[in-house]
């Protein structure tokens, strides 16, 4: 793939400075200036480290034993598996049917778009009326339907299904436009080619849509990989503060809060790093299994 | 038959043909996806008691009320905050389409030692929680000097640049991926006519990644419109706000007012969907042309 056009490695600081002086002013300096953050003390907010910690691993330290932060990764890694399986598998499902008809794609394309365009605040209060105990759309309709008692749809047997279930369903859409993006760039000829020779549907699906989308479903997946990690706005509205019982902790909220909420910032700061460390693992680790490929 | 109908012709018989069960699946998600939104503009119609009895209900007559958002906009100047978010989420789109596009074409078409590492590089900063850079970033810019000002330009300013920074790193994963799928032969056929490598840039690459790069604009546009946490900490004078931090003070006014959430949520998220719905078209366009050319 070395074109000739691209020998001459002079234009390429001219396409690549300008983004990465960018990223590198206010994303990766302030990360590194975060590191240093962990080893500190800090007061407050906006004011600078006031020294060192004593000893200077004290917040890994505290890390590593901190049950909340264990209940955090643990709460992130399955939300994390959950998205891969069922976000990326739902929007790919979507987007092939979507690809096979004729009429309507605008309409649903559309339409499967709706949840991402929302902010996520507003989409969580959304759902905490929707799974609000006393006269929420769902236990309104479980009544009507013949339940005895409304449901705690916080408590500790339901709560993280009403915290995953709308993050699930929030960006499927996203997901959803990025296949359908890459299935459009297949060339209709290929799959008439291959209709010609004799190929069924699902051998037409499984042996050209499937390994021509193999780039585009490792994007997506990187990008289910890191977004569970970070996510914040949906939990945070809905379960704030690790309802129940410090149950509900992700690596984001609990971040946060211990960022905000206890004013810990140095030990926030160690969350964050852990977050980082665990996403580039994880997503080299399947960058490896799935490696990406050139055409 | 003219091409975009033999387009679609071949498009409907792409990879699996589509039948009745295909249109049900796909309706009874778009039934998900819609009927939230359904249910919170008929609610905020609604008086708050209304809503947690019975909230299936259509208001007509009787329980038809406008006073939730008699409410909210008595309360706060919702045009200016609409016309601040407008400006900062569409000089943070241009910015980042413009930065991420050359980058991405640098990513994919050179080969150069480190280029994996520059990838495993960004790949890491998506990774960067927000909540983890804004710290210093603040001391930073409290530096030089935008930040806590009443000046509406230079709060926009405070926002607009972490926000290009935040967005830069997904915009450029997604614009490699898609450039390195392309082959080289338009490039190479521009080169052999002359063409030097920005030109190539703009006028062979640019017109073929334009479905990519309407994708990428309307993520980031989106993500940059709904922000809440980079707003509310940059954004300290009311006639600075954008309509996202606007209406969340509304909302926690609001504690359980009912009525007066779902009109604030309704606020803020239908004029994106109207904008949305029509800026659709476009990117159907931009798709497609991208099919045919393929």
């Amino acid at each position: 793939m070395d074109s000739t056009i691209y020998q001459k490695k002079t234009p390429l600081f001219a396409f690549l400075t300008p983004a990465f002086l960018f990223m590198g002013v206010f994303l990766y300096y302030p990360f590194f200036m975060n590191i240093y953050n962990s080893f500190c003390n800090i007061e407050g907010l906006g004011t600078a480290a006031s020294g060192m910690n004593a000893p200077w691993y004290l917040n890994y330290a505290k890390l590593f034993q901190d049950p909340l932060m264990a209940t955090a990764v643990k709460n992130t890694l399955l939300l994390m598996l959950l998205t891969i399986v069922f976000q990326v598998g739902i929007a790919l499902a979507l987007a092939l049917l979507v690809d096979s008809i004729g009429a309507g794609t605008q309409f649903f394309r559309t339409v499967y778009f709706f949840p991402i365009v929302i902010s996520a605040t507003a989409l969580g209060l959304l759902f905490n009326l929707i799974f609000l105990y006393d006269g929420g759309m769902v236990n309104q309709l479980l009544l009507k339907f013949g339940a005895a008692e409304p449901v705690d749809w916080k408590d500790e047997a339901h709560f993280f299904f009403t915290m995953s279930a709308p993050v699930m369903w929030q960006y499927v859409g996203f997901y959803f436009v990025i296949i359908a993006t890459g299935l459009n760039n297949i060339s209709p000829e290929l799959y008439e080619a291959a209709e010609i020779d004799g190929a069924g549907r699902w051998q037409r699906v499984r042996y050209l849509s499937l390994p021509l989308l193999h780039n585009v479903l490792c994007t997506c997946l990187i990008l289910a990989i890191t977004g569970a990690l970070k996510i914040f706005d949906l939990p945070w509205v809905m379960m704030g503060d690790g309802m129940p019982l410090n149950q509900s902790w992700l690596t984001g909220t609990y971040m946060y809060n211990q960022t905000f909420t206890s004013g810990d910032v140095d030990y926030g700061s160690t969350v964050a790093i852990v977050i980082v460390v665990l996403g580039v693992v994880i997503s080299q680790a399947a960058n490896a299994v799935f490696k990406e490929k050139d055409y | 038959m003219t091409t975009t109908a033999a387009a679609k012709k071949s498009r409907a018989r792409r990879s699996v043909p589509g039948g009745a069960l295909t249109y049900l699946l796909l309706s009874l998600w778009a039934l998900t996806t819609i009927y939230p939104f359904f249910w919170v503009i008929v609610n905020s119609f609604k008086r708050k008691g209304l809503i947690r009895s019975d909230s299936f209900s259509i208001p007509v007559g009787e329980s038809f009320t406008l006073d939730n958002y008699r409410t909210a906009f008595e309360r706060v100047d919702i045009l200016g905050a609409y016309k601040n978010s407008l400006i900062i989420s569409a000089v943070v789109t241009a910015a980042v389409i413009l930065l991420a596009g050359f980058a991405a074409y640098g990513m994919a078409r050179y080969r150069f030692k480190g280029r994996q590492a520059l990838y495993s590089l960004i790949v890491a900063s998506m990774m960067f929680p927000v909540f983890s850079t804004v710290i210093p970033v603040f001391r930073m810019m409290f530096g030089w000097h935008i930040v806590n000002t009443d000046s509406i330009f230079l709060s926009q300013l405070s926002v607009i640049l972490p926000q290009i920074a935040g967005n830069l790193s997904f915009s450029i994963l997604v614009l490699t991926g898609f450039i390195r799928g392309l082959p080289v032969d338009l490039e190479e056929a521009a080169y052999l006519e002359g063409c030097s490598v920005f030109q190539i840039f703009f006028r062979v690459i640019v017109p073929i990644v334009r479905p990519a790069f309407a994708t990428v604009a309307i993520f980031t546009f989106l993500w940059s419109y709904n922000d809440l946490f980079t707003q509310m900490f940059f954004l300290r004078y009311r006639d600075t706000f954008t309509i996202t931090r606007l209406l969340s003070e509304i909302s926690s006014l609001a504690g359980v007012n009912y009525g007066l959430m779902a009109a604030a949520v309704v606020l803020v998220v239908v004029p994106v969907l109207i904008v949305y719905v029509f800026l659709q078209k476009y990117i159907i366009k931009g798709l497609t042309i991208g099919a045919l050319k393929g």
